[in-house]
């Protein structure tokens, strides 16, 4: 169980950015890719434990799933898996072990609030 | 007014930490012209045994030594330590991998230029440590017969993760109806074009050829360092 060591460094990075933006978090966005070694479930549990008395307490982790893509040099294009346990081709089963996308581990964003300022 | 939500870009790296410190490793590795290899697999699958049969036949030719990340115990340090190669124990506490800044702080005092192979076993896990970057040149996964053939599919992200593996005990197989193709085709499923040695740290039967390996690749980066 690594899950709570990334969740707090995904809150201590974003408490940095807010800090040194001066915003309040809503939400963190994350890609998080099916080889990231990360399993999400165990990831938004450990983000509402991670967050405690801290200024994110009661912000949400928005997680994006990345699936994995590989590369296909018979085909000579990128290619989605639908499965982390067969790294081939879907269209013509070569097998391929070029990873164009699936290890992300990212903060993408931060949602923050914004005041719009009060009419006098 | 009604407060709006707006998203900022942030675009970070939640391991950049990490990958920051095994790159800076990976760097002073090079430097010194020594070969780094970690070695990850379940608990039980015989690790230790294999390493200790690594530093001993390696030992009359190379310089050898290894870091050792146990959760609680130095018992695996003792064992190594009769290979007479340095061995240092990495105690983990509670955590289930090695993260880079522990490598670098235990090689601490250590003078990596006279040394050709520094192996890091990682703790017992085949989950937790496939996301950390130790700063090595090979990363080898183990499993033995006993564990069963599905293995890379039980745990696709560390065998993808992995440029080696090791099918150890080997000298068991016959006992539990080991199937060697099927175990072979369901690594090669997880990560084409991977090499797979099968050996015995017991018996050494196959231990040459992988060693052989291991010597090639030690040659290999030292000529691609020199570039």
């Amino acid at each position: 169980m690594h899950e709570l060591s990334i969740a707090i460094s995904i809150v201590e990075l974003a408490e940095q950015e807010a800090e040194r933006r001066g915003v309040q978090i809503d939400a963190v966005h994350l890609k998080l890719g099916a080889l990231s070694g990360v399993v999400k479930d165990a990831l938004l549990s450990c983000y509402e434990m991670a967050c405690e008395n801290t200024p994110l307490q009661g912000s949400r982790l928005a997680v994006e799933e990345v699936p994995v893509v590989i590369f296909c040099r018979r085909c000579w294009a990128q290619r989605p898996l639908s499965s982390v346990q067969l790294f081939c081709c879907p269209e013509c089963g070569t097998p391929s072990s070029e990873i164009v996308q699936g290890k992300e581990l990212e903060v993408v964003a931060l949602e923050i609030q914004e005041c719009a300022p009060n009419p006098v | 007014m009604r407060p709006e939500p707006r998203l900022i870009e942030v675009r970070k790296n939640v391991l950049k930490q990490n990958d920051v410190v095994a790159r800076s490793l990976r760097d002073r590795f090079r430097y010194a012209g020594v070969f780094v290899v970690s070695l990850v697999s379940s608990p039980g699958s015989g690790k230790t045994a294999f390493l200790e049969k690594t530093l001993t036949f390696l030992r009359p030719n190379y310089r050898v030594a290894a870091l050792v990340g146990d959760l609680a115990t130095e018992n695996d340090a003792s064992r190594l330590a009769r290979s007479e190669a340095p061995v240092k124990q990495i105690t983990t506490g509670t955590l289930c991998h090695l993260e880079a800044a522990m490598v670098q702080s235990a090689l601490d005092g250590w003078d990596l230029n006279q040394l050709d192979f520094l192996f890091i076993e990682n703790v017992g896990n085949l989950v937790c440590p496939s996301s950390y970057d130790l700063g090595e040149d090979l990363r080898l996964v183990l499993m033995s017969v006993t564990e069963g053939e599905d293995k890379p599919l039980k745990y696709p992200t560390i065998f993808n993760s992995a440029d080696v593996t090791v099918v150890t005990k080997v000298d068991l197989a016959v006992a539990v109806e080991f199937s060697w193709e099927t175990a072979y085709n369901n690594i090669l499923a997880v990560r084409p074009g991977m090499p797979v040695f099968k050996l015995s740290a017991k018996t050494g039967e196959g231990m040459e050829e992988y060693l052989r390996f291991l010597a090639a690749r030690l040659i290999e980066s030292r000529q691609a360092a020199a570039v």
